[in-house]
């Protein structure tokens, strides 16, 4: 081997090497928690990298309980209102932003972008007050509203930019064929827009799906709880037992069909993000 | 089908004046088409004619009709836009029968309309593929069919070859040209090439600055140009001018004094003309014979271009002007290096004013 050769090889090396760091620092908690659900309680503390039996008793455990299969429910509810009224506004408002010329447009968009900054913790209180005068504390509305709030921002700018390459001609061309704004959007720029969709619609489920802190908040009865506080609200036997099977159980639960999700969508996600690097 | 009629017209965009007081008369079936510089206001024009734009003041009518403050849908054109912009997503077919389907047609005549319009167009094979896999030619002919499967009474296109390779452009040229003469129909058309509009237009319309420079056929935009500037710009190679001296206007003639050519007599009427002018004189290559260099009119020959049927010989002018052309038939006995006189043909001679309008002809004024 010449001394080039060599340097490719460790170079192959030290690639490969960089990347097996990376994937165990990120799946190395998931699959820790995948173990740890499958295991029965007994050998709860004994440290196994590698499973020995499957023990599904954790599983059966959450899902016996009503609370829990009411919360997962609750999720999927909140997390596609939320992403069908984002995108919904979000096409909506993009169309205006990206295509209408008016006074106070750059304006329009830097607050939209302000608002997006604060953190939850900050409009809280506010946003209590705000769903108390609207009657919606402790229903699914409430959490549709404050996720919206939170999802906007992010789905109006990525939606204006994307409506923004769409090519002008061609909105022309549909005004020449008689189409109006509400037909332009729907039967010429939505089905060009797929890919953002599917980004901005995969993101804001994750988000809503994720949440924990307007969850907790803003909901007072086991009956309208979304997943993340149930899994919280978890409790053992007694005060002092974590029950980690069924909790690491619960996790992997509601893990699993954002997994699958983005694998479908996967790469729509990358071509909606490269979007504009790849001429239409 | 319908006349355009466009009188007094504006359009301001913020502080720029694009389209001023415009005045222009588009007959019923006439092919009509813009042509000038880029800024000219030509594709504005189209499309304050198409509705896409706002005319600031001023009144249009199709037919009878005051169109001015009518959207698109309701005026009746078709337009062919320069990128086509046909939509992606759906099929030829869905393409043409788009606008069919917004204006609430039955499916029975949609779908009449557009096997009619892809059978003018040879789209029949096609209607069923997506705008990706078609090519350039076949892409335009969707545009153009998606543009008339309305039936429109006015039919816009907007430089709808540039975007095209030369050899496919002068197919699409002529299918257009085509197109006209069995529909009949009116059509108005932009491009900044002047050989597109010479080859297609009934009427070519010159537009510079937001003005119409010139209307008329191709042949009187060639042989009767109104302007240097018109005369410059319709006509490849371009017409050669030279600065002359005007000596004296009689009834019927003019003497001219052009630096190396001598004194000319001229068929222009320049009795308005003081005499010691400046004038400018415009001369088409194929005007412009070459002799043997006799006295003070010698010109050296810097560039001999070889074409095939023809031959174009660039000559050194006098005084800091551009290059002179002569274009005669191939073979050519001129060389690189030769000195040669210049005889221009003097009864195609053209004469522009200070201000660059032409002066007419002693006997059109007579006549008149």
């Amino acid at each position: 081997m010449n001394r080039y050769q060599q340097i490719k090889l460790a170079k192959q090396i030290g690639k490969w090497a960089l990347i097996a760091v990376i994937m165990v620092y990120a799946i190395f908690p998931f699959y820790y928690a995948v173990i740890t659900s499958l295991k029965p309680s007994s050998e709860l503390f004994q440290v196994d990298y590698w499973l020995s039996s499957v023990d599904f008793g954790n599983y059966a455990q959450i899902f016996s309980q009503k609370s829990f299969v009411q919360a997962i429910g609750n999720s999927i509810l909140v997390a596609i209102s939320v992403v069908f009224i984002a995108l919904l506004l979000g096409i909506t408002a993009s169309y205006a932003l990206g295509r209408v010329r008016f006074r106070g447009r750059t304006t329009v968009m830097l607050v939209v972008l302000g608002v997006s900054m604060f953190p939850q913790v900050a409009v809280l209180s506010g946003l209590f007050e705000v769903i108390r005068t609207l009657n919606l504390y402790n229903s699914p509305g409430g959490l549709i509203l404050s996720y919206t709030i939170f999802t906007l921002p992010f789905t109006v700018w990525v939606l204006t930019t994307f409506m923004r390459q769409l090519p002008m001609e061609l909105e022309e061309a549909a005004i020449m064929d008689g189409a109006t704004p509400w037909v332009t959007i729907t039967k010429v720029f939505l089905p060009l827009m797929w890919p953002a969709m599917a980004t901005t619609g995969l993101l804001a489920f994750i988000a809503a799906w994720n949440e924990f802190l307007f969850a907790l908040t803003f909901t007072l009865t086991d009956s309208e709880r979304t997943v993340p506080v149930a899994i919280a609200l978890i409790s053992g036997g007694s005060q002092h037992e974590l029950p980690w099977g069924p909790i690491m159980a619960a996790s992997v639960t509601v893990t699993v069909p954002l997994v699958i999700l983005v694998m479908i969508f996967q790469r729509r996600i990358v071509s909606g993000l490269t979007a504009g690097a790849v001429k239409g | 089908m319908a006349s355009v009629n466009l009188s007094k017209i504006n359009k301001v965009f913020g502080s720029t004046h694009i389209i001023k007081d415009l005045d222009l008369e588009v007959g019923d079936g006439e092919f009509v088409v813009f042509v000038g510089p880029s800024g000219c206001g030509k594709s504005t024009l189209l499309r304050l004619i198409a509705g896409l734009e706002s005319i600031t003041n001023g009144d249009m009518h199709f037919a009878n009709d005051l169109v001015n403050d009518l959207p698109p849908r309701e005026r009746g054109v078709g337009m062919v836009f320069q990128s086509y912009a046909l939509y992606p997503h759906m099929t030829v077919y869905e393409n043409m029968a788009f606008g069919l389907k917004l204006a609430k047609t039955d499916k029975q005549s949609i779908e009449q309309r557009v096997m009619d319009t892809a059978r003018i167009l040879q789209l029949e094979e096609l209607l069923h593929r997506k705008p990706k896999e078609l090519s350039g030619g076949q892409r335009q002919r969707v545009a153009m069919g998606r543009a008339m499967a309305r039936e429109p009474r006015i039919l816009l296109f907007d430089e709808p070859l540039s975007n095209l390779d030369a050899s496919l452009r002068v197919q699409m040229r002529n299918e257009i040209a085509r197109l006209h003469h069995r529909l009949g129909s009116t059509m108005i058309y932009v491009t900044h090439d002047q050989v597109e509009a010479m080859t297609l237009a009934d009427k070519i319309v010159v537009l510079r600055d937001g003005r119409i420079e010139q209307v008329g056929s191709p042949q009187t935009l060639y042989q009767q140009p109104a302007t240097r500037f018109v005369a410059g710009f319709i006509g490849s190679p371009t017409m050669n001018f030279m600065p002359v001296q005007l000596l004296g206007a009689e009834a019927e003639t003019c003497r001219v004094k052009a630096a190396g050519l001598g004194e000319l007599p001229l068929p222009q009427d320049a009795s308005g003309q003081p005499r010691g002018d400046e004038l400018t004189l415009g001369v088409r290559p194929e005007h412009l014979a070459l002799a043997e260099p006799r006295g003070d009119n010698r010109f050296e020959i810097v560039n001999v271009e070889y074409l095939g049927n023809e031959v174009y010989v660039y000559l050194e002018p006098k005084a800091g002007e551009a290059l002179l052309i002569h274009r005669s038939e191939a073979p050519s006995q001129w060389q690189v290096g030769q000195e040669v006189a210049l005889v221009p043909e003097l009864e195609h001679v053209h004469l522009f004013d200070a201000d660059d309008r032409a002066l007419p002809l002693a006997k059109a004024t007579a006549a008149a």
